[in-house]
C-alpha cells in the first residue's frame, strides 16, 4: 500500500500501481454491459452491445447500444441514394473500368450543371444527377440532425450537439444551396469528388479576389484554429490535473479542490485569466459553431455583394501597398484595345458541348 | 482481382477488429492499424512534399511572398536539354542564289546557294538526325514534292521567320530556330492535339465535363484535362477576376471557367518550371502592376501561340497523313512546352539564330492573315462540330 498515492508532496513517490488511481487511466473494465439510465416508453429497444478492446484503447469499451429509429433508417437510405448517385456516375466516368475506378477515385467528381443552365433544371447527364444526389444528401443531413435533436431530448439532454450540427449544416447550405440560388446559377455550387471540390475552393477565391481578404474568411479561420487551441488548453488542463481528480464532476461541484485550484491557478499565471471549469465548455462549443457560421457568412456575401474581395480590402484600408521594384506594369491587352484574350467567351462547354 | 478486393478486405478485417475481435490478438491487429497509419502518413508525406534542395529566388518586394522556386535535382536534370547545338562551320558564298541553282526552291529562293546547303545540314541535325535528308527528300529526287515532310518543312520555315520578325515582343532579339522546338526529334515534345472524352457516351450517367479526370496537363489535378483547346486553339477569355470591388454587371466570368483558365495556367507553370509569382503577386492575380514584366511577356506570347496554331499549323492538317493526326484527326499544334521544355526561357536564353540569318530570309508566299481564315476551313469536321463555333 502506498503512502502518498498521488505523489504530491513529501513523501515516497510511487513508481507503478498508479493509474488505477486516477480515473483518467486505460485500464478497461468489462464487467456488466451499461445499458443506461431508465427511459421514457418508446425509448427501450435500443439494440445489440458487446465489448472491444480495440474501442478501449481511444474510448468507452462498449460498443452499442445503437439506437437506429425511422429517422435514422431514412437518413441512411437518402444517404445511400446520394452516395449511389455519386459513386456510380463517377464509376461511369471512367467507362465502368473497376481498375481505373480505384485508381483515378480522388480526381473522380460529380459535377454540377454548367453555368448557362442557370438555376433551370438541366437534362440528367447535364448535372441533374448533380441536382438529385444533392437533394437526396441534403435531406439525410436534415434527417441526422432530426435524429441528433430528438435523441438529445430523449435523454432529457439539452440540444447544444443539434445547434451546433446546424451551423455546420449552415454552411454546407450556403456552398451547395443559398448561395447559387442567389447568385442564380447552380453551377456555382460545390461539385461532389475529392479534387474536385478541393479545386473548387482553389476557384472560388481566384474568382473572387482572394478570399483571405473576406473578414468573414478570417473571422471563421479564428475560429478554426482558435477550436484547436482552446481544445489543446482544455484537455491539456484537464489531464495534467487528473492526479488530483480534476474529472470527478461530483465532488468539484461540491468542493472545488485541489486539481481546479491548480489548474485555475496554473492558467491565471501564464496568461492572467481562467476559464472556469464550466465556462471553458461555452468557449468551445461557441468557437466551434462560430468557425462555420462566420465561414458561411462569407461565402454567402461571394459574388453576391462583393465580387473581389482583394479591391474590396483596398477600398476598406486592410491590403496594404508595396513599394514598386518594377518600372510600371501595364496591361498589354489595354494597350492594344479589346483583343482575343479580353472577348467575353468563356471555355467552358466549348470543347465539349 | 484478388488486387481488387484487397481494399475490401483490408477494410473488413479492420471493422470486425473494431468491432471486437481483435480482442483475443490484440497486438496482430494493433500492429496492422499501425501500420495502415504509418503507411498513409508516409504516402501523405512522399506525394505532398517536394524533395530538396529547393533554391528561392527573391523577385519582388519583401515580406510579399515574390519568390521563383527552383528544385536544382530539377534544374540540374534539365540543364544538358538545354544546350544549343554547335553551330555548322561557315562556308564561303557561292554567289548565287539557291534560287538560281535548284529547282522547285519556293521560300529560300533568296539565300546563297552555298549557305542554302549549310541550312539543310543544320535543319537534318535539328529535326531529322537519324533519317538524314530522306526525312523531307525523295533521294532520287531532291527536287521532288513527294514526301509530305518537305510541304509541313517549308511552312514551319515560315513560321520560324514570322516568329522571329512579327513576335520580337515574345522571343526577344534571340529569337528562335527549328531546333527551339524539335531538338533532335521530328515531333516536338510539347506538341498536342484536341482531346476528345476519353470515356466517350455512357447512357445516362453524366456527360464528360471535360474536367475531373487526372489531368497531365495540368499537373495531375482534376482540372480540365484540354485547357489548350479553348485558349491556345481558340480565343476564350483567359480573365476571370473582377477589376471592381462590387459586382458591376455585365458577363460575370463562372467558378468554372475559372478552373478552365487555373487548368491553362499550370500548363504555362510546368511548361516554363516556374512557380505562380513568376508573372503573379498572388495576393492579386489580376493586378498587373503588382507582378512581374514577365507576364506581359507571357501575354504576348499566348497571342503568339494562337496566331501560329491557327495560321501556320491548322492549314497544314490535310498535309499530314492521317496516323500523324489526333483522334478526331486534327493536326498536332504547338504549346508553351513546345519551345520552353521545361526552361523559363527556350535554352535558358542562348540562341543559335544568329549563326543562321537565313532563317530571317525566307520569303513569305503565302499570306498569313488568308491562311488564318483558311484555318477554320481547313479543320476536319470532327473538331468543327466539337468546338461548336469557329
Amino acid at each position: 500500500m502506498l503512502e502518498n498515492p498521488s505523489g504530491f508532496g513529501p513523501g515516497p513517490k510511487p513508481q507503478f500501481g498508479i493509474e488505477y488511481q486516477n480515473l483518467f487511466n486505460r485500464v478497461q473494465i468489462d464487467g456488466v454491459l451499461d445499458r443506461g439510465p431508465p427511459l421514457a416508453e418508446g425509448n427501450e429497444n435500443r439494440g445489440k452491445m458487446r465489448f472491444s478492446w480495440l474501442l478501449g484503447l481511444i474510448g468507452n469499451n462498449q460498443l452499442g447500444p445503437f439506437y437506429l429509429g425511422p429517422l435514422g433508417i431514412a437518413a441512411f437510405v437518402c444517404g445511400f441514394i446520394a452516395f449511389e448517385i455519386i459513386g456510380l456516375n463517377m464509376f461511369a466516368s471512367v467507362g465502368w473500368d473497376p481498375v481505373q475506378f480505384v485508381r483515378q477515385l480522388p480526381w473522380l467528381g460529380l459535377q454540377p450543371p454548367a453555368p448557362s443552365y442557370g438555376l433551370h433544371i438541366p437534362p440528367l447527364a447535364e448535372g441533374g444527377w448533380w441536382l438529385m444526389a444533392g437533394f437526396f444528401l441534403t435531406l439525410a443531413i436534415m434527417l441526422w440532425w432530426v435524429r441528433v435533436y430528438r435523441r438529445a431530448r430523449a435523454l432529457g439532454m439539452g440540444t447544444h450537439i443539434a445547434w451546433a450540427f446546424a451551423s455546420a449544416i449552415w454552411l454546407y447550405l450556403v456552398d451547395g444551396f443559398l448561395r447559387p440560388v442567389l447568385m442564380g446559377s447552380w453551377s456555382e455550387a460545390v461539385p461532389f469528388g475529392i479534387f474536385p471540390h478541393l479545386d473548387w475552393t482553389a476557384s472560388i477565391s481566384i474568382r473572387y479576389g482572394n478570399l483571405y481578404y473576406n473578414p468573414f474568411h478570417m473571422l471563421s479561420i479564428v475560429f478554426l484554429y482558435g477550436s484547436a487551441l482552446l481544445f489543446a488548453m482544455h484537455g491539456g488542463t484537464i489531464l495534467a490535473t487528473g492526479r488530483y481528480w480534476a474529472e470527478r464532476e461530483v465532488e468539484l461541484a461540491v468542493d472545488r479542490g485541489t486539481a481546479v485550484e491548480r489548474g485555475s491557478l496554473f492558467w491565471r499565471w501564464v496568461m492572467g485569466f481562467n476559464a472556469t471549469f464550466e465556462s471553458i465548455h461555452r468557449w468551445a462549443i461557441w468557437f466551434a459553431i462560430l468557425c462555420t457560421l462566420t465561414g458561411g457568412i462569407g461565402i454567402l456575401l461571394t459574388g453576391t455583394v462583393v465580387d473581389n474581395w482583394y479591391l474590396w480590402g483596398v477600398k476598406h484600408g486592410i491590403a496594404p501597398a508595396y513599394p514598386r521594384v518594377y518600372a510600371p506594369i501595364t496591361d498589354p491587352g489595354y494597350l492594344r484595345g479589346v483583343t482575343g484574350s479580353t472577348s467575353l467567351v468563356a471555355p467552358t462547354g466549348a470543347v465539349h458541348p | 482481382m484478388n488486387v481488387i478486393f484487397a481494399p475490401f478486405i483490408v477494410v473488413g478485417r479492420l471493422l470486425g477488429a473494431l468491432a471486437g475481435f481483435g480482442r483475443a490478438r490484440p497486438w496482430t491487429t494493433g500492429l496492422t492499424l499501425a501500420g495502415t497509419a504509418a503507411f498513409v502518413a508516409i504516402s501523405a508525406l512522399i506525394f505532398t512534399f517536394e524533395r530538396p534542395p529547393l533554391q528561392v529566388v527573391q523577385i519582388g518586394y519583401r515580406g510579399t511572398g515574390m519568390q521563383a522556386v527552383y528544385n536544382t535535382r530539377r534544374t540540374d536534370a534539365q540543364l544538358p536539354l538545354q544546350q544549343v547545338d554547335l553551330p555548322l562551320p561557315a562556308v564561303t558564298p557561292a554567289g548565287k542564289t539557291a534560287g538560281e541553282v535548284y529547282k522547285n526552291i519556293k521560300v529560300l529562293q533568296a539565300v546563297d546557294a552555298n549557305e542554302f546547303l549549310r541550312l539543310m545540314g543544320a535543319m537534318t541535325q535539328w529535326l531529322a538526325p537519324q533519317a538524314g535528308c530522306a526525312f523531307c527528300h525523295s533521294l532520287n529526287n531532291m527536287a521532288e514534292d513527294t514526301v509530305y515532310n518537305k510541304i509541313v518543312a517549308r511552312r514551319m520555315l515560315q513560321m520560324v521567320a514570322s516568329i522571329n520578325k512579327s513576335w520580337k515582343v515574345h522571343v526577344g532579339d534571340g529569337g528562335v530556330t527549328c531546333q527551339t522546338c524539335h531538338r533532335g526529334q521530328a515531333i516536338p515534345s510539347g506538341s498536342w492535339f484536341v482531346q476528345p472524352p476519353p470515356h466517350g457516351q455512357r447512357g445516362l450517367t453524366q456527360a464528360d465535363s471535360g474536367q475531373n479526370l487526372p489531368a497531365q496537363v495540368a499537373g495531375l489535378t482534376a482540372l480540365p484535362y484540354d485547357p489548350l483547346t479553348p485558349f491556345l486553339l481558340q480565343a476564350a477569355s483567359i480573365r476571370v477576376t473582377p477589376t471592381t470591388a462590387l459586382p458591376s454587371g455585365g458577363v460575370r466570368p463562372s467558378i468554372n471557367q475559372t478552373d478552365w483558365t487555373y487548368s491553362l495556367m499550370i500548363h504555362f507553370s510546368d511548361s516554363l518550371g516556374v512557380n505562380c509569382t513568376y508573372c503573379h503577386n498572388t495576393r492579386a492575380f489580376e493586378e498587373w502592376d503588382q507582378g512581374t514584366p514577365q507576364r506581359v511577356t507571357a501575354w504576348h506570347g499566348i497571342e503568339m501561340v494562337r496566331d501560329l496554331n491557327r495560321a501556320y499549323m491548322v492549314p497544314l492538317t490535310t498535309v499530314f497523313p492521317r496516323e500523324m493526326r489526333g483522334t478526331l484527326g486534327d493536326v498536332a499544334k504547338v504549346s508553351c512546352q513546345s519551345c520552353h521544355n521545361g526552361a523559363y526561357k527556350p535554352f535558358y536564353g542562348a540562341s543559335a539564330l544568329s549563326s543562321y540569318p537565313e532563317l530571317l530570309q525566307v520569303t513569305d508566299t503565302a499570306n498569313a492573315q488568308s491562311a488564318e481564315n483558311q484555318a477554320v476551313g481547313n479543320q476536319p469536321a470532327a473538331i468543327q462540330s466539337a468546338t461548336g463555333r469557329p
